[in-house]
């Protein structure tokens, strides 16, 4: 049944810093937050006020499209603030915790034995339904579609990231719990990708899931690249994608009843001291965790995620809605004297124009500088050597600059989302923001075609 | 170092728009960034960058060309003292002197006339100057006869840059090799002054030439049925040509060089000559006259083909830039380079006129492969439904 995909094109980034497999407990969190600003295309509303006392599940905000799906505090305390951007843009609403843990009480019972209906509703009232993702277009699920297929990966081949098996070592009853659940929502088949090591593994030994192997440099990790190998998307097809993060919550929450949003995160990176994991809990503010754990405070990058898709954060900022990694790697905001001129032992790079090409299993420190300046597409064949697909990236973003909705169609736009792109912009010689194109094309999509 | 990081950084508010030397922008900006790579981080997408940028690749490019501009400086000077009958005379380094000090003001003039211009249009635009000069630059004097006067060879640059790409929108949006245009500029407005047998022999003394000798290239002297050159001579590059084209063996190493670092399409190269040679095999075989006779791979290491298949079919830009499309593209360019040569006696050298007509057809090209991946998506479609 399984089958196995040996994937040739890619790119593993060798970073230093990748997290030992040491599991220590954090601090307890003083405060946690959601951002809206996770989910592209969300619009919220909020559902509470400042001051307001919360327990883990009661909702802070929804979608003003889609008002069933909620988004509800992690733990239980007082929301402490709604920080607002631009325009009274929601950037955070933060819970300020009061370590009583206080879940609201959910329907505790065996998946298996619920309706579809039944399942739904639990997740959406639970807030852990914004973990499930459509393709295309990589936005939150509508809930009231039934997709194809439902795809997990097994695995993150992202640069430093964890290494699921640790992570999810204790979970296995969860894990299995969720796919039930998940199981419930489609008629079609749910797809696990796993790594071809793993024979014994926590994943491998899942049941009710249909497995496919995949080998290769990142991005095979990716959930977008193992659908286009397995069941490519089309027009009008619609799958849904899940973090395995969130088969562990929907787990417990059907095996408990009630809504544990503690998880496992690696905190990784060149610039931190000793990387390993830490217990914590989703959305945790990042500061009492940091503390002390980095080299030199002032010119360090915190990434909220890898530092391909993450997001730069402040050290008193919160984690990421899908992030399981903290990065820190150096800001590199400094002038190199001729620096593309130099012979580059040490600048690890995805062509063979550095000296470092010549040592193929060093690891690098790499910093956020660009590199060089933005210009026009110049080289060609660059992004397909790290993107595994049967598509043509530069041609597929060309149609998304002349906003040529036909064309994008028949490119692929359906089949691929900002993560699958990254590779391409780390690779680029030409600084384009390829992740930020793509987006922009996505939305046109939805605009036009809804 | 820092004294003149501090000048830059000093000097920058002064350049900005707005300030009095505001259209000084875009030069401050080129020799800024030359001299340092910017502080910017990334503000949104991938944290971290590929240390390669445009100005790496292109400096690759250059490095690949200086072995076949070194060998022919030494050939300038070579073909001077063959005509003057003086080689015995000379020592290895006089010919290279007197070659460099020849070709040394053809490289500025192209460089200043076009970086010149690039800058006037970088700052028009208000955009950044692009690399992309720096490799056109050096091109232009290699696929130029040495006797091209110092004018012509402004004239044509300027051309080239203006219409060969500034008019498109600059490097990354041109149809046809800059370089390659300033060549047909030169070859159309000026043909008395660019073909003949006198132009690639350095003027002076022409006059005392020495018996039997003519200065005309192999391919000139082909075409008129006579096949004398020594497959040696033109391999290692001792043969009368356009400064930079006439040794196959410096061009190697640069070819080796783009390969080793992936900057050059190996893809295009390898089908360029394997098409080249297949037209050469094709021309044996049905073969009227002496010059089509010519053995093939004699063709490889003859003319512009070597420096053409190299250097100038592989620019990403005015190439095919899907893999299919490289083959097909780099096949054609060598059939068309062969095919002209040898049957058309009013182009003594056809390897430009099939890059640039390839440069035209490459889009077209792109446009098939690209319209193959489509169906074959929409295919795998119905065969799911």
């Amino acid at each position: 049944m399984s089958k196995h995909f040996k994937l040739k094109r890619g790119l593993d980034i060798r970073l230093k810093g990748i997290a030992e497999a040491v599991l220590e407990d954090a601090p307890a969190a003083k405060t946690v937050a959601l951002k809206p600003t996770d989910f592209p295309g969300l619009t919220p509303k909020l559902k509470v006020k400042a001051e307001a006392q919360v327990k883990a599940g009661d909702a802070l905000f929804f979608d003003k499209y889609n008002p069933e799906v909620l988004f509800t505090s992690p733990v239980s305390g007082t929301v402490k603030a709604v920080n607002r951007g631009e325009r009274r843009k929601i950037l955070e609403v933060v819970v300020e915790a009061d370590r009583q843990n206080e879940s609201l009480e959910f329907t505790k019972a065996d998946p298996s034995s619920l309706s579809r209906e039944e399942i739904k509703e639990q997740l959406l009232k639970s807030g852990l339904w914004p973990f499930i993702k459509q393709r295309p277009y990589g936005v939150l699920a509508k809930p009231t579609d039934v997709p194809a297929n439902i795809f997990i990966s097994g695995f993150d081949s992202a640069p430093l990231a964890p290494e699921y098996e640790f992570v999810f070592e204790s979970e296995q009853s969860a894990l299995q719990s969720g796919i039930n659940a998940l199981a419930k929502l489609t008629d079609g088949n749910i797809f696990l990708g796993l790594p071809s090591n793993q024979e014994n593994g926590v994943f491998s030994t899942l049941k009710n899931v249909e497995v496919n192997t995949f080998s290769g440099p990142h991005p095979v990790g990716n959930v977008g690249i193992q659908i286009h190998h397995v069941s490519p998307v089309n027009k009008g097809d619609l799958v849904w994608t899940i973090p395995a993060q969130a088969l562990v919550f929907i787990g417990r929450l059907f095996e408990t009843g009630k809504l544990d949003l503690s998880k496992t995160i690696a905190l990784t990176g060149s610039e931190v001291k000793t990387p390993k994991y830490y217990k914590t809990v989703h959305g945790t503010n990042l500061s009492e965790l940091l503390n002390g754990k980095t080299k030199e405070e002032n010119t360090e990058r915190i990434i909220s995620g890898n530092v391909l898709t993450g997001t730069k954060v402040a050290k008193d900022e919160f984690l990421g809605f899908f992030d399981q990694q903290i990065t820190v790697i150096p800001e590199g905001d400094q002038y190199e004297f001729m620096g593309w001129a130099a012979p580059g032992i040490n600048k690890f790079s995805a062509g063979k124009t550095f000296f470092s090409s010549l040592f193929p299993k060093k690891q690098y420190t790499l910093n956020a500088n660009m590199n060089g300046g933005e210009r026009a597409f110049v080289l060609s064949g660059q992004y397909e050597k790290v993107l595994p697909m049967d598509l043509l990236p530069v041609f597929l973003l060309k149609s998304i600059l002349v906003n040529d909705i036909d064309k994008m169609e028949q490119l692929g736009i359906y089949e691929v989302i900002e993560e699958d792109f990254a590779l391409c912009e780390y690779a680029c010689t030409s600084k384009i923001k390829v992740q930020d194109i793509l987006r922009e094309g996505i939305n046109s999509m939805i605009k036009e075609l809804g | 170092m820092k004294a003149i990081r501090n000048f830059f950084e000093n000097t920058k508010p002064h350049v900005q728009k707005g300030s009095k030397f505001h259209w000084l922008h875009s030069t401050h900006d080129a020799f800024f960034t030359l001299l340092f790579v910017q502080k910017d981080t990334s503000k949104s997408g991938t944290h971290i960058h590929d240390y390669t940028d445009l100005k790496r690749t292109m400096g690759i490019v250059v490095l690949s060309v200086v072995p076949a501009l070194l060998f022919g400086m030494y050939n300038v000077g070579y073909q001077h003292f063959g005509a003057l009958g003086q080689l015995a005379d000379t020592t290895f380094f006089q010919l290279f002197l007197f070659g460099f000090l020849k070709v040394l003001p053809v490289i500025i003039v192209s460089y200043v006339s076009g970086l010149g211009i690039e800058f006037i249009f970088a700052q028009l635009r208000g955009h950044e100057v692009n690399e992309g000069f720096l490799v056109s630059g050096i091109l232009i004097p290699l696929i130029m006869p040495i006797n091209t006067p110092l004018w012509m060879i402004a004239v044509a640059t300027a051309f080239a840059v203006v219409f060969g790409k500034e008019v498109f929108g600059g490097t990354g949006m041109n149809i046809w090799n800059p370089a390659l245009v300033a060549r047909a500029f030169l070859f159309f407005a000026y043909p008395a002054q660019m073909s003949g047998d006198s132009v690639w022999i350095s003027a002076s003394g022409i006059e005392k030439m020495a018996d039997g000798f003519t200065g005309a290239t192999p391919m000139a002297e082909a075409v008129l049925g006579n096949i004398e050159f020594s497959a040696w001579d033109a391999f290692i590059g001792l043969i009368p040509g356009s400064i930079g084209e006439t040794s196959a063996l410096a061009i190697l190493i640069g070819a080796l060089i783009l390969i080793v670092t992936g900057v050059g399409s190996w893809r295009i190269m390898l089908s360029t000559i394997v098409g080249g040679a297949f037209m050469g095999v094709l021309l044996n075989l049905f073969a009227v006259n002496t010059y089509m006779e010519l053995e093939f791979w004699k063709h490889l290491i003859i003319g512009g083909f070597a420096f053409g298949a190299i250097f100038m079919a592989t620019d990403p830009v005015s190439a095919a830039q899907t893999v299919r499309g490289k083959w097909i593209y780099g096949f054609l360019v060598g059939v068309l380079a062969i095919l002209i040569r040898v049957l058309n006696p009013a182009f003594p050298e056809g390897m430009m006129l099939a890059i640039l007509l390839m440069n035209t057809f490459a889009p077209l090209i792109d446009h098939y492969v690209i319209q193959g991946n489509i169906k074959r998506r929409l295919k795998r479609a119905q065969v799911n439904a």
